[in-house]
């Protein structure tokens, strides 16, 4: 990676000039980060790298394994009494220091840290332990019991909307927490003249950033001023740092956030750890010592964010050239089990760009927002893009094939012109730059379309599923600080105030021996803020980049900051690098007047190059950068009064195109908007179902680059990101709330195997609005990704509607031609099953030699039930028909402690009986009932038949259906096949479990 | 040998990176943690605790091995490899890590350890590493940043320096 | 996800080791390589009393052939047996199952025996010594047995194994003359467990189809040489009899649909190889 001098032609040095740099020897260039050295090291410092102090505690969090459930009781005798635990918290021990966490929008939801009498989603916190280590906090969380009284849970955002669904906040009344109505243009009018009209209904999918590193939260309080120290691996401060005051109920001041040097990654999600900041700051506070808390992956899994899942109808009118005139979307967003701030941020987000890249000026937008019984919902990179590109360019699709035309035609025709920028879009945002029509001409010559195609047609021609997919995508960065106050009426926001801009800072900072450091409140996730930052500072000061020294770790209690400050909306390049650069320039010009008040030349005059400060006339006329730096530190007295010190710069910048939402609820909702157009050719395999990605070309327009490797590995880590969005990833529910992706060997990331070639173009169109002209990059394919590959599939496929994730059994299906063969004769076919439907089913017959009446007397006896219940150790008759028992369950080595709660109904003796049980222990919980019927065999004894319905939760659901749903079903078995055996007189001869399982449906 | 009691803690003795290491530990302690908070070599990094992520891998006796399941008594005696021996000398960098950082494989560097002990081990039994076979070694780990493709680059361009093959001159993002 | 408790014992001879697990029963399990049983420590899906480490035992790390049979003991790690000088040649069907399994670094540390152990009913190693019907040699302080694959294996996670067995070694009969192998598998990624994986053993006389993932354990299926529709009909009815269940990988029907493609590709392919090599 040479990075030799810019001794280009001066009409790009003018260029660069214009943009406020003298002499770019390092913006625009791939130098090697100054990162890396110590990252390659194993001398990074994350969060669990950095010492702490003596006498810090680990804590450990029980969560819930239920989807909704009343917390009856929770039993932390046996887990206090440990010996190396020194707490174990609950909700209410911790409800007078942890307030609720108060979300973007007025409802009253619960949104607290940690559940009080009532959990809403698998993995919401229930208890915490702190220990001496990890290891003894997790053995206290296995001691705990908890009594929950389980309620209907809604996983599904459209059923979580009828009048008989489960409510989830009292407060509230029901589950739409928000639902707001958005005009712009005359969108009925343009509804009531088009020639054509067409919908898309999409369910957009949950999925999340999986950063490698988890979240981490050490905290101490002070007692002697109210006040908490917290060190996390948080991306904020941003509005979130407010949140979390006020939930420990300290003003800002109170609360010191230090962010750590190196962060795992993000995108977006680190935010999540808002609420466990909350927890452990009060688990801290109550145990007098500093507590320092590591997720896991499991629990990150389970409960840290998720990005939303939403169902959206979109209908747009259009002419019969494919022409869009107006668009309907009706967009039902799912934030889980409670609105964490600052959602509904996820729907507000792309509120300005709703057309795309499009110009279509009649819009009508339903926004609605309901609660589930699902992990709470947050930033994840793309943050709102994905669910909003997939049925827009679904629909540019749809329509194309609808009037037989080409969609790359489609999309061309709707496409804003190029001489229209900065271009107002119909809901309000003001695309600052771009030439979309060039970047699609340009993508399509240099990206070998036409090859494709005629790929394309020969695949076909062999009978092979091959299809091409296109999208265009406005990427927005640079979030207003007030698009979230779109979701509120005007009237409301007339209340509340008006919120806008996005403050961005920076400081720079002299030393006495010239060298320069720069500190930023960016708190980056790995992108290489501090070798932009260096490259931009010492092209300023036209000194070695290793005179620069970046800092990024954050302290709120003495970092200039702002509630703008944090890793989010791609703000960095566009934001963060521009008011660096304007410290670093308003220090350069003060630093010009020390210098040619020395030097007895003009300060217009003076140039910062190669380490000098010299007149660009009398290049003899020159002084060490390093030693005008310092004068101010030496020589105060040689720095003209009027200058006053030079040694330090904070700078703040907001563009003032960031304004508040206005009466009709137009909102230029970002700052910067970039251009991608992508396209790709893929194979679906006949046999297997599977993806093959032939070519995947995506051209991006994101301003100016300031760091051209940089910029590629946000594209490519994004395309990484999206394809595993697209084709692997789901945090996946049950209807009943059961969470099924708990590791990572259910919840599939991509790896370097499963990543085809990408081709990688841009366009440069710098951004009049910034102050480099850059853009956001890292985002654009999380948004224009998933849905390419869709179009893509569904031209292989010829479908109309396809949802994400594009898995190979759902391809295989789609692309199946004809029925499934038919079992053979004799043989039922299997029951289909519902998906998303959990229940176990099983039936089954058994023979006896013993009467009904002696199996019946059997089936109410205690000492009976011991003996059938499997692993019982004694069984406590709470009554004729209810019983209690604790119990050791396991498959192979999967052996867990239960307590089991069994009770006999609808009592038909000697005939039958439904026996009902709920068993719950730290592994997770089952529940189920079976009906019993005996009828006598005519030879003395007694057939039994049973059926049962069961189902499974907790760690044993979330760990791997693969594994453990196929374990659970044995577990369940047992029980009937010991019935069956003890009602045989003890006769059960080795083997017969095997057999009953076999008649039973479990194995062949 | 005697069984080690479940609720003490133990003296293990191994090699790591050249020199002997001593750290007490109680049966169940993961190798992961003896070397990151025992031994306080934080370079290899925590990231799911199954086996899956990489993030973690250490090369024992020249092998690689997640140390997030290995059991830190069970490295008495052997000898174990972490990314703090990779570099030549503070401040220089090994072939390997050179490589990263001029192909960018890495941006928040979380799993990079993991990954260049896999490449080192695998690299020092066959130097002649084809792309694809590398390819595969990668695809041991996760990686949520870079989309693998510069890794990639990065192995391949390595090997061949490994090999004392002279490397073309390529931006590593073309 | 930190293990549970538990004493260790690093056994030094193959009796120490049964000697613990004889007095300690259920209590105590067999460690290996790890790669299976560390996972479910650390999520405290298991939490035995003791862990008996076998690694150390030297007379349990050189597999070696025995009676037409490489017999490989509990100490071999998958690497190794990849590794071996014409593996290729000995095992075709191993040789062609084992870069399936797992990842280069976690073969490195896993054993074969301990897959077999394991039980995952998706696991590659398990379908293989199902489809070459070899044995698993069990070994406890009284008394040594070998029980044919097909036996021993006998649900999810669950086998013939007493609590007081150590799976001392596993008997993979070696390449036989005329007769093709060929294996297949589909899953979500590279090296992820297979949802549908097939081995098939065709000889001049009969085709052998061991299927894992779809039941709760490897099964096999064996036939006279069938062909055409004879052979689709064959595959259809095995496809039904396995009890294909639903996860969030795949479907029922998409595992019945694999296991009538992929069984009749590979029973295509060995059959195909048995006739090249009887010439």
């Amino acid at each position: 990676m040479q990075f030799a001098p810019d001794e280009a032609s001066e009409e790009p040095r003018t260029r660069k000039r214009a943009l406020g740099i003298e002499d770019s020897r390092f913006v625009g260039q791939s130098v090697e980060r100054v990162e890396d050295a110590a990252l390659l090291s194993g001398r990074g410092r994350y969060i669990d790298d950095l010492g702490h102090k003596p006498g810090t505690l680990h804590a450990a969090i029980l969560r819930s394994p239920h989807a909704h459930a009343d917390i009856l009781g929770i039993d932390a005798e046996a887990a206090r009494a440990l010996p190396g635990v020194v707490a174990v918290l609950t909700g209410h021990d911790l409800a007078d220091v942890a307030g609720p966490l108060v979300p973007a929008l007025r409802a009253a939801v619960d949104a607290r840290a940690i559940a009080v009498d009532r959990v809403r989603y698998v993995g919401e916190p229930v208890a915490v332990v702190v220990a001496q280590d990890r290891y003894l906090a997790e053995d206290g969380c296995d001691l705990i019991e908890v009594e929950y009284r389980v309620r209907p849970a809604v996983v599904d955002p459209l059923a979580a909307l009828a009048a008989e669904a489960p409510v989830l906040h009292e407060g509230v009344g029901r589950n739409l927490v928000s639902d707001r109505t958005f005009r712009y243009g005359d969108p009925e009018a343009a509804f009531a003249q088009a020639p054509h009209t067409l919908s898309v209904t999409v369910r957009y999918p949950r999925n999340t950033g999986s950063p490698m590193e988890t979240y981490g939260v050490v905290a101490e309080y002070d007692p002697s001023d109210d006040s908490y120290d917290l060190l996390a691996n948080f991306q904020g401060p941003f509005s979130i740092h407010a949140v979390v005051a006020r939930a420990l109920k300290v003003p800002g001041n109170r609360l010191r956030l230090r962010t750590p040097p190196d962060s795992g990654g993000s995108f977006g999600v680190k935010q999540g750890v808002a609420p466990y900041a909350v927890l452990i700051c009060a688990a801290a506070r109550k145990v007098g010592r500093p507590v320092k808390w590591i997720e896991d992956r499991m629990e990150h899994l389970a409960a840290s964010v998720s990005a939303t899942n939403r169902v959206t109808t979109l209908t747009a009118a259009f002419d019969g050239e494919g022409r869009i005139t107006a668009l309907d979307w009706d967009q039902v967003e799912d934030c889980g089990a409670t609105l964490r701030a600052p959602e509904p941020a996820t729907l507000y987000r792309m509120h300005g760009n709703m057309t795309g890249a499009y110009a279509i000026r009649h819009l009508r937008i339903r926004n609605r927002v309901v609660v589930t019984n699902k992990t709470p919902t947050g930033l994840v990179r793309g943050f709102g893009g994905p669910q909003v590109y997939y049925p827009l360019e679904r629909l540019v699709h749809r329509i194309a094939f609808a009037l037989n035309l080409d969609p790359l035609d489609v999309i061309r025709r709707n496409l804003i012109p190029s001489d229209a920028f900065p271009y107002r879009t119909a809901t309000g945002a003001l695309y600052d730059s771009g030439d979309y029509r060039r970047a699609l001409d340009e993508a399509v010559r240099d990206g070998g379309l036409d090859a494709l195609r005629r790929r394309r047609a020969e695949a076909r021609a062999e009978g092979r599923l091959y299809g091409i997919g296109f999208t265009a995508a406005v990427e927005p960065s640079v979030s207003n600080m007030g698009y979230i106050t779109t979701v509120l009426t005007a009237a409301e926001r007339a209340k509340a105030g008006p919120k806008n801009g996005a403050q961005a800072t920076a400081t720079v900072t002299l030393d006495p021996v010239g060298s320069v450091t720069v500190q930023v409140a960016s708190v980056p996730q790995g992108q290489g803020h501090r070798t932009v930052l260096a490259q931009v500072v010492a092209d300023v000061f036209g000194i070695p980049l290793d005179q620069v020294r970046v800092t990024v770790d954050l302290d709120t209690a003495k970092d200039a900051w702002s509630i703008a400050s944090g890793n989010y909306s791609s703000r960095f390049a566009a934001a963060v690098a521009g008011v660096a650069h304007q410290a670093a320039t308003r220090l350069r010009d003060r630093l010009a007047l020390v210098a040619a008040a020395q030097l007895n030349v003009r300060a217009e005059d003076l140039v910062f190059a190669g380490g000098r400060v010299a007149s660009r006339t009398n290049p003899d006329a020159a002084l060490p950068f390093a030693r005008v730096a310092a004068t101010s530190h030496w020589s105060p007295g040689l720095v003209p009064d009027e200058v006053g010190a030079v040694i330090r710069e904070t700078a703040f910048w907001t563009p003032p195109e960031l304004i508040a939402p206005d009466e009709g609820d137009a909102i230029n909702s970002s700052l910067c908007h970039g251009f991608i157009f992508d396209f790709c050719g893929v194979e679906v395999d006949r046999e297997t179902g599977k993806l093959v990605i032939d070519r995947y070309v995506s051209m991006h327009d994101c301003g100016r680059i300031l760091h051209p490797g940089m910029v590629e590995g946000q594209v490519r880590g994004g395309f990484a990101q999206a394809l595993g969005a697209a084709v692997y990833e789901e945090l996946a529910y049950g209807e009943d709330g059961a969470f099924l992706s708990g590791t990572l060997a259910d919840y599939l990331l991509p790896t370097a195997t499963e990543i085809p070639d990408l081709d990688v173009l841009h366009l440069e169109s710098p951004s009049p609005f910034t102050p480099l002209g850059a853009k956001g990059v890292g985002e654009g394919n999380c948004m224009s990704t998933p849905v390419c590959l869709a179009n893509a599939v569904a031209d292989a496929l010829g479908l109309e509607a396809i949802d994400l994730p594009l898995t190979p059994a759902k391809l295989a299906a789609l692309a199946a031609r004809g029925e499934e063969p038919a079992p053979p004769q004799g043989r039922a076919a299997q029951a289909a099953i519902r998906p998303g439907d959990r229940t176990l089913r099983g039936t089954g017959e058994a023979r006896v030699a013993a009467t009904p009446e002696a199996v019946w007397a059997m089936l109410l006896d205690p000492a009976v039930l011991t003996s059938v219940i499997p692993g019982a150790h004694g069984v406590r008759k709470l009554s004729d028909t209810h019983f209690r028992a604790d119990v050791t369950l396991g498959v192979g080595p999967v052996k867990g402690r239960y307590k089991a709660d069994i009770t006999l109904s609808d009592l038909d003796p000697p005939r039958a009986a439904t026996l009902s049980g709920a068993v719950t222990g730290a592994l997770g919980n089952g529940g189920g009932s079976g009906r019993i019927t005996l009828a006598p065999d005519g030879r003395g004894g007694t057939r039994i038949g049973y059926a049962y319905e069961a189902s499974v939760g907790g760690k044993v659901a979330a760990v791997g259906g693969r594994l453990l749903d196929g374990a659970a079903r044995v577990i369940i078995g047992g029980f009937f096949s010991a019935l069956a055996r003890r009602a045989g007189g003890g006769e059960a001869r080795p083997g017969l479990l095997r057999r009953l399982l076999v008649r039973l449906g479990f194995s062949a | 040998m005697p069984r080690l009691d479940a609720v003490r803690r133990h003296e293990i003795v191994f090699s790591l990176n050249g020199a002997p290491a001593r750290v007490e530990v109680e049966p169940r302690t993961l190798l992961t943690d003896a070397l990151r908070h025992g031994l306080g070599m934080t370079g290899t990094h925590v990231g799911c605790e199954h086996g899956v992520c990489g993030a973690c891998t250490v090369a024992i006796d020249g092998e690689p091995a997640r140390a997030c399941l290995t059991l830190a008594v069970a490295v008495e005696g052997c000898e174990v490899r972490t990314v703090e021996a990779l570099a030549p000398e503070p401040g220089r960098l090994g072939v390997l890590q050179a490589a990263f950082r001029r192909h960018h494989a890495l941006q928040c560097g979380f799993c990079t350890a993991g990954i260049l002990m896999s490449l080192d081990a695998y690299l020092r039994c066959r130097p002649h590493a084809t792309r694809a076979e590398l390819t595969e070694v990668i695809g041991g780990h996760l990686c949520r940043c870079t989309g693998y493709a510069p890794i990639i680059a990065a192995a391949v361009e390595a090997a061949a320096v490994l090999r004392g093959e002279s490397i073309e001159e390529t931006p590593s993002h073309a | 996800m930190k293990p549970a408790r538990f004493d260790y014992l690093r056994a030094a001879s193959l009796d120490e080791a049964l000697a613990a697990i004889a007095r300690h029963g259920d209590e105590a399990r067999i460690v290996a390589g790890g790669q299976s049983l560390v996972p479910m420590l650390n999520m405290r899906l298991t939490k035995p009393g003791l862990l008996v480490d076998v690694m150390r035992i030297e007379t349990l790390r050189t597999p070696r052939r025995e009676n037409g049979a490489l017999v490989v003991p509990a100490g071999t790690r998958q690497a190794i047996l990849l590794d071996r000088p014409h593996v290729a040649d000995e095992l075709p069907l191993l040789a062609a199952a084992l870069p399936f399994v797992g990842h280069v670094q976690t073969r490195a540390r896993g054993t074969l025996c301990g897959s077999v152990a394991h039980a995952d009913p998706s696991a590659e190693i398990p379908l293989c010594l199902v489809a070459l019907e070899g044995e698993v040699h069990l070994r406890s302080a009284k008394r040594a047995r070998r029980v044919r694959a097909d036996d021993f294996f006998v649900g999810m996670m669950v086998t013939d194994r007493a609590h007081d067995e150590l799976v001392e070694a596993i008997g993979l009969p070696l390449r036989a003359p005329g007769t093709g192998y060929a294996f297949a598998e589909v899953g979500r990624r590279h090296g992820d467990f297979a949802i549908v994986a097939c081995a098939a053993v065709v000889d001049g006389r009969r085709m052998r189809l061991a299927v894992g993932g779809v039941a709760d354990r490897p099964t096999a299926r064996d036939w006279p040489l069938l062909d055409g529709t004879a052979l689709d009909d064959a595959l259809n009815a095995l496809a039904w009899d396995l009890g294909a269940g639903e996860d969030i990988h795949a479907t029922a029907r998409y595992r019945r649909d694999l296991v009538r493609r992929l069984g009749r590709r590979v029973l295509e392919q060995a059959a195909e190889e048995a006739r090249r090599c009887q010439g």
